[in-house]
């Protein structure tokens, strides 16, 4: 054996030809150009990703700041009544010309003529006309503010906003930006002065909706959404969970959990907008339940997350060994004490991980919100799930068909909002599984 | 009382009943040395608790649903003989007016409510409530006065027999099961009954969701089609659905659904094309050539595309790739042509369907990455040691044996491409274009299920009607897409185990 190896080898050393090209080389060759279609893909793919992310992001990181104007108020009583007056009526308070408190604020600080009209329409283009409910609020808090001058942050106009942040380009001739430059040269002046700057946009948090993008926030969007995970949460975790026990653990094999199995893998593919014709017809239809209702909107999200939790818990029930069940039978437990003494509690870190990774999708969906109706424009907090409100996602879809640029800049804010929310959630899960996972 | 009181309470009952139900179970457990009851405390609780809540609920729950139903038919009965006849209004907006004059009646303080009587006109009525901000339709008239009074005369004695009704039963219940409670009382097998037939109802919510979608759109597609012909919808290759008056029977407009077919199976078409052989190539990728630890990185990466809501990739789409790719072409326009005209639009097929392949990608990805490393090592062996690369073992022998796998994981995809809407609503286009240039918009099924049904509707017009029909159509394609992958899955399973 040995002897017929050694020839062997003394046999190919001695005859030394060209070696026949078997195409190894052209099969390694086309093995190269295999693995590397596959990094091509996988690069193609991240790089969609960073394409995406970055084009949010650098659209949207500037919405977290608003500009804002420092401007010496004087609370006259010509305009707002006195004290006296406001405590008998309100309705004065409420209708007063708080524009033109602002107005006569900033022509001061400028030192602007009060009869010069253009540069006067010029100063209060600064001014966004939504500071009518900042003074007001002032006001009504604290009626001792009337007949006083105090210096007040304003919220400036979305064009000084949008200059302020680079998103104009002032080079070109001036017919043909937003912002003059005898705008610019007040700009100038109240940056010098330090009454002009850049502050954190808590707004953009507690707002509601508004035609004005420096009053647009996304506060009721951010309510309507917690009141409907509230309500998928109050209801798929328990019948998801429910579900998921019998058709894991007491189901027998027959035709109804066959159909029961094929139903939720199915409803686990159906179209999102499809749950929202159901919700429409049948929630609104036929219950006569409110449109724009967060409560409609859960119950939609609700039938949707079902498939997914039920999915998720059945893997977890799956996952704890039948060792434990039989040794809980074995000591004497009834079937129902097992499973809702042991395997319940040994399942739970797994049903939790499916059950906010469902929520996150309910978060982000918004196809079949809009059927139901939560395109509305609300701009006061829903104090109740029965009252119309707006979802994050639905705000986003509303605010992305607003022309304005400085829309463009609050619908990237309002993605990066919806983006964290849902980084929270899986960051959340993945760490759970991660702490709890136990491995049999 | 309210519902939610009605809850409330009953609830509440039960509790108590739950509280008498364990202390018995305690003095139970303590008397007679040696011996005792079959069930602990607890399930004694558990059980008087039952008793008074779930009869009592489900009283509730019939009662709210059959009421409404009973006291609508009495009052249409009542209807003055002719009167629908001589006035243009229908049955049921009659009905619908009688209704809202008497929770508008309800709204009223009481001295205003006593003024009116069956012989009150309704004019003054509508005067009077449209001071509280109720509005009266114009076409109510005074027949109608002594029927809103009556309708609610019977809400207000139906709700009181039901609060009766409910509460005597949730009491009656809690008793029952209190006097029930005894040494031999197997109420713990009888919790347990109680808690499986609850499991049985919560699974099958599933079935009832299905039964729901299905008839839900059912309905109004079969009144869809009793207005408009199967045949112009299926077939026709308009669609131009105006918005009639109220009332005009003119031309409705026509409802060609072939454009928009086209125009979903393009835009998923295109986006098949470009997601597929990069899902497949990067799941190759990660299932055979990386390493654990690029795995590891890479594979969480690209999920991160599977958890972004497709409202993000719309405006992606809408403010990003639509104007590059607009301008795109403007510039290369511009260096072969010289004229820097752009052609292809903002929003078009190729967008849409681009910005649709990037969200695809992952689900052909994990999919297929799945069904890849889910094929036995032997045959991967086997052929490695009878000299093949790994891209001929790849080619020649795994992807044939996933194959079924794969097919099934595309079409899984292609459902999930024919029912997405937000990317499409955004990105698309809204005009129906019969087209077969990718750089022109086209619109989708789904981008007219959410045009026709935003907004004010109307149940009753073919204009609403119509996203019902194009949902039942949405719903059978994708239902027979995954029911033929599901069907594959199973099949393909078997082979291995």
């Amino acid at each position: 054996m040995s002897d017929a190896t050694a020839n062997g080898i003394a046999d190919t050393a001695a005859t030394r030809k060209p070696r026949r090209d078997i195409g190894i080389n052209k099969r390694y060759a086309a093995e190269r150009r295999f693995k590397a279609y596959g990094i091509i893909a996988i690069a193609i793919g991240l790089l969609f990703l960073v394409a995406l992310l970055w084009s949010i992001f650098s659209k949207g990181y500037t919405a977290f700041w608003q500009t804002e104007i420092r401007v010496p108020i004087t609370f006259s009583e010509q305009v707002l009544g006195t004290p006296q007056q406001a405590n008998e009526s309100q309705t004065k308070l409420l209708m007063a010309n708080y524009p033109k408190l602002a107005r006569e604020g900033l022509i001061k600080e400028l030192g602007i003529d009060p009869d010069d009209k253009k540069a006067v329409s010029a100063a209060s283009g600064l001014i966004s006309s939504g500071t009518r409910v900042t003074l007001r609020n002032i006001v009504m808090n604290d009626l001792s503010v009337i007949g006083t001058t105090q210096d007040v942050w304003l919220y400036a106009s979305s064009e000084l906003d949008s200059a302020m942040k680079g998103q104009y380009d002032l080079s070109v001739p001036e017919n043909r930006r937003p912002i003059s430059d005898l705008q610019l040269q007040y700009i100038d002046k109240l940056k010098a002065a330090g009454n002009l700057e850049q502050r954190f946009n808590t707004g953009l948090f507690t707002f509601g909706a508004s035609s004005r993008a420096e009053t647009a926030g996304v506060g009721v969007a951010i309510i309507g959404s917690l009141y409907m995970m509230l309500i998928v949460l109050a209801l798929a975790l328990p019948i998801g969970v429910a579900a998921s026990i019998y058709l894991e653990e007491f189901a027998p094999k027959n035709k109804f959990t066959d159909l029961i199995e094929v139903n939720i893998n199915n409803l686990a593919a159906v179209p999102s907008i499809v749950f929202g014709l159901l919700g429409l017809a049948v929630f609104i239809n036929w219950f006569h339940l409110p449109r724009s209702a967060p409560l409609v909107g859960g119950l939609v999200l609700t039938l949707m997350t079902l498939p997914t939790i039920i999915i998720a818990t059945r893997a977890a029930l799956r996952a704890v060994p039948p060792s434990i069940r039989w040794a809980a039978l074995g000591l004497g437990a009834s079937k129902n004490q097992t499973i809702f003494h042991h395997v319940l509690p040994l399942a739970a870190p797994g049903i939790l991980t499916g059950t906010i990774i469902g929520l996150a999708q309910a978060l982000g969906e918004t196809a079949p919100l809009l059927l139901i109706g939560m395109v509305a424009f609300v701009a006061d907090y829903p104090a109740t799930p029965m009252e119309p409100a707006t979802a994050l996602p639905v705000q986003i879809y509303m605010w992305a068909n607003e022309a304005e640029r400085a829309f463009v800049e609050r619908t990237s804010g309002a993605i990066i909002i919806l983006l964290g929310f849902l980084a929270i959630m899986n960051v959340t899960a993945i760490f759970l599984r991660r702490r709890f996972e136990r491995r049999w | 009382m309210s519902t939610f009181t009605i809850i409330i309470v009953v609830l509440a009952i039960g509790l108590v009943g739950a509280f008498f139900g364990y202390r018995q179970g305690k003095v139970l457990t303590a008397s007679e040395n040696g011996v005792r009851p079959h069930s602990r405390p607890v399930y004694h609780a558990s059980y008087v608790a039952s008793l008074a809540v779930i009869p009592a609920l489900l009283l509730l729950a019939v009662w709210l649903i059959a009421s409404p139903i009973f006291i609508a038919s009495d009052v249409r009965a009542s209807f003055p003989e002719g009167v629908l006849a001589q006035s243009q209004l229908t049955e049921d907006l009659a009905y619908g007016i009688v209704e809202s004059l008497g929770t508008g009646l309800q709204v009223l303080p009481d001295d205003e409510r006593e003024t009116i009587t069956e012989t009150t006109p309704v004019k003054d009525i509508s005067a009077l409530l449209r001071e509280r901000g109720v509005p009266i339709a114009s076409a109510s008239a005074d027949w109608m006065v002594p029927l809103a009074l009556q309708l609610n005369g019977m809400q207000f004695w139906s709700r009181l027999a039901m609060t009766v009704a409910v509460i005597a039963l949730s009491v009656f219940g809690a008793f029952w099961g209190y006097r029930q409670i005894a040494m031999r009382l197997r109420s713990r097998n009888k919790v347990e009954g109680i808690i499986k037939g609850a499991l049985i109802v919560a699974s099958s919510i599933a079935i009832l969701t299905t039964v729901g979608i299905v008839f839900s759109m059912l309905f109004e597609t079969i009144d869809f089609f009793s207005r408009i012909s199967p045949v112009d919808f299926f077939f026709g290759t308009v669609w131009e659905p105006r918005f009639s008056n109220v009332g005009s029977s003119g031309n409705a407009g026509s409802f060609g659904f072939i454009p928009l077919l086209a125009g979903t199976l393009y835009i998923g078409a295109v986006a098949m094309l470009i997601a597929v052989p990069i899902g497949l190539f990067a799941a190759i990728y990660m299932a055979e050539y990386a390493s654990r630890r690029t795995r590891s990185v890479v594979k969480p990466l690209l999920e991160v595309l599977a958890g972004i809501p497709t409202i993000v990739y719309g405006f992606f789409a809408l403010v990003t790739v639509g104007p590059f790719l607009r301008d795109l072409s403007a510039q290369i326009n511009g260096l072969v042509t010289g004229d820097y005209a752009s052609f292809i639009q903002a929003q078009s097929v190729l967008t849409a369907g681009l910005v649709m392949a990037i969200m695809l990608i992952p689900f052909v990805s994990s999919l297929s990455d799945d069904i890849i490393t889910s094929v036995p090592g032997s045959l991967r062996d086997g052929s490695l040691g009878l000299g093949a690369t790994r891209s001929e073992t790849i080619k020649r022998v795994i992807l044939p044996a996933a194959l079924p796998g794969i097919v099934s994981a595309l079409l899984l995809t292609a459902s999930r491409a024919i029912g997405e809407t937000m990317i499409v609503v955004l990105a698309a286009g809204v005009a129906a274009n019969l087209t077969i240039d990718p750089l022109e918009p086209m619109t989708t099924i789904t981008v007219k299920i959410v045009a026709q049904l935003t907004g004010d509707l109307e149940f009753n017009s073919p204009q609403t009607l119509v996203a019902f029909a194009l949902g039942m159509t949405l719903f059978v394609i994708t239902l027979a897409l995954n029911v033929y992958a599901l069907y594959i899955v199973r099949k393909y399973k078997e082979q291995y185990e």
